[in-house]
């Protein structure tokens, strides 16, 4: 496990040390020129995003299921990393639309999907700091709505309007801005292992806590 | 008790909540209360020169129907907490769907009430034409409801025993519901146009048909498993 | 001559800001994707200072969160630490 971490830790370090190097380097692209440079980061920790949420969900699903503890650590961990990574979509996206749509902001379907699942997982993570005894199970609940909806708030908001760039984007790329691409893609990925393991393991040394609180009343 | 069936346990438990509510009326009084503000309140918003603006109505219909929904769905429940019947209710020998399915039928018919009202309100108030297709705005209604109220019973049950509740149930049902909202929304504005255009309003009469059998399916699914200690 | 200077200092300030406000157009709505080349001056903003901004925001995210995490972790260990010392040994 730990040596499994160092690994991967410093393949991390590595990989996120020389990607400013390639994204510099990547050709520019022809009609959005400089700014398209966000992309590398902003899809890649979109996808990632997407990949924690579902990790969440499924988490939750199975947290629920068979009462499991250590699912239920893996699913706040999760939601926790979806928000932060959330958060970069959601503030490195509009930089980009300010200069490639000219506003900071368009309620389309990737948008608007974006900022309702972070809405979602959000709400999770205040259920579980406020809800009090037992809200482990209530905020898996909001879990599983929060992964399950992601398809379905897509759909709904790509039928009400949509301008985002869709995703054949990314099979089309250019083959020497794929390059990069993937790489940030792997980057993150590898961002996201480690930090959903630190987070996981927070969340089991503060249940060890509350066990030794608990054996240290009776 | 043991043999309690399915519907029958479904039937009694509409019926308590239906009987509470007669005697009491103050979950749809409040609700109508409420709605009623929310349209008054949406109006300074939407109307410019005295005329509301193209969709206007629409928007301020779902917002009057999700937010009193909001308040009743709370309201329910905080009288189930007092005297600990949902807790009761828990350990009645029945199976738990129906437990959640009667809590939704109750919960549907006291949101459909509230609409009765709403909706003849909002349509004289902003000049809106949503008896001109009455069965199709009808279906749009209730179909919305049934969604809405599948997720909202869930998470008004589940948290019922919660700290802070009365502000984590909006937080928690909106984004959740936000496809219901955008559907309603959409398919009574297709139908309010000058022009209504039905097909767009059946399109969204199927996505929410399909949000509602999703919605529905994961609730009782998941109904059991949050509510057992 | 300190009141002058004070309704001199009231009107530049009204001036710039009402210039500033002048200059700033509300982005017209969109239907489509523009590309660069067809939006008034105006709007074209110099890109690096958006580029430099998202990947800032990104690496200051990420590195806050990692920061949090260890804070957390450090007084998780440390009540840990401080609980294991008032449990007796055999107590567990």
């Amino acid at each position: 496990m730990t040596r499994l971490f160092t690994v991967v830790l410093i393949v991390c370090i590595g990989m996120f040390g020389y990607a400013p190097f390639l994204i510099v380097n990547a050709p520019y692209e022809s009609t959005m020129g400089l700014v398209q440079k966000i992309f590398y980061f902003h899809v890649a920790a979109a996808l990632t995003m997407f990949l924690s949420a579902f990790v969440a969900g499924i988490a939750s699903a199975v947290f629920l299921l068979g009462r499991r503890p250590s699912m239920d650590r893996v699913a706040v961990a999760a939601a926790e990393i979806t928000v932060v990574l959330g958060f970069i979509v959601l503030v490195s996206g509009p930089l980009w639309a300010r200069k490639a749509w000219g506003v900071w902001w368009q309620w389309d379907a990737r948008l608007t999907s974006t900022l309702v699942m972070w809405l979602v997982f959000q709400s999770y993570l205040l259920l579980r700091t406020y809800g009090g005894p037992g809200s482990d199970r209530l905020s898996s609940a909001v879990g599983i709505f929060g992964a399950a909806l992601v398809p379905f708030v897509y759909w709904s908001v790509n039928m009400w309007r949509t301008v985002h760039p869709t995703t054949n984007v990314v099979p089309t790329l250019d083959p020497s801005m794929r390059g990069p691409f993937l790489f940030c893609v792997l980057a993150f990925f590898c961002l996201y292992a480690l930090l959903l393991m630190t987070r996981t393991a927070l969340e089991t040394r503060r249940a060890e806590l509350d066990a030794l609180y608990l054996s240290l009343e009776d | 008790m043991r043999n309690v069936t399915f519907v029958a346990a479904v039937a009694l438990l509409v019926r308590k909540d239906l009987v509470i509510e007669a005697r009491s009326r103050e979950v749809i009084y409040t609700a109508v209360l409420f709605a009623i503000a929310c349209v008054l309140v949406f109006a300074f918003g939407f109307v410019t020169e005295g005329r509301a603006e193209p969709d206007a109505a629409a928007a301020i219909l779902w917002i009057a129907i999700a937010f009193s929904g909001t308040l009743a769905l709370a309201r329910i429940f905080d009288r189930e907490r007092q005297n600990e019947t949902l807790r009761a209710l828990m350990l009645a020998p029945v199976a738990r769907p129906a437990i959640y399915v009667g809590k939704l039928a109750g919960v549907l018919a006291l949101l459909l009430l509230v609409q009765t009202i709403v909706v003849p309100l909002v349509a004289l108030w902003f000049q809106a034409g949503l008896f001109r297709h009455a069965t199709l705005v009808l279906a749009l209604l209730v179909s919305g409801s049934v969604g809405y109220a599948a997720v909202g019973t869930l998470f008004a049950a589940m948290l019922a025993r919660t700290r802070g509740r009365s502000a984590l149930l909006p937080v928690l049902l909106y984004p959740v519901t936000i496809p219901v909202i955008i559907a309603g929304v959409k398919g009574t504005a297709a139908l309010l146009q000058a022009d209504p255009n039905l097909a767009v309003a059946r399109a969204w009469l199927m996505m929410l048909v399909s949000f509602d059998a999703v919605f529905i399916t994961l609730s009782l699914w998941m109904f059991e498993p949050v509510m057992s200690d | 001559m300190k009141r002058l200077m004070c309704v001199l200092a009231t009107f530049a300030v009204i001036m710039l800001a009402s210039g500033r406000l002048s200059a700033w157009q509300p982005p017209a709505a969109q239907d489509g994707f523009v590309p660069v080349e067809q939006l008034g001056n105006e709007e074209r903003l110099p890109a690096a200072p958006l580029v430099a901004g998202a990947y800032g925001v990104a690496w200051g995210a990420i590195l806050f969160y990692v920061w949090t995490i260890r804070r957390r972790l450090a007084r998780i260990e440390r009540e840990l630490a401080d609980v294991a010392r008032r449990v007796p040994p055999g107590g567990r």
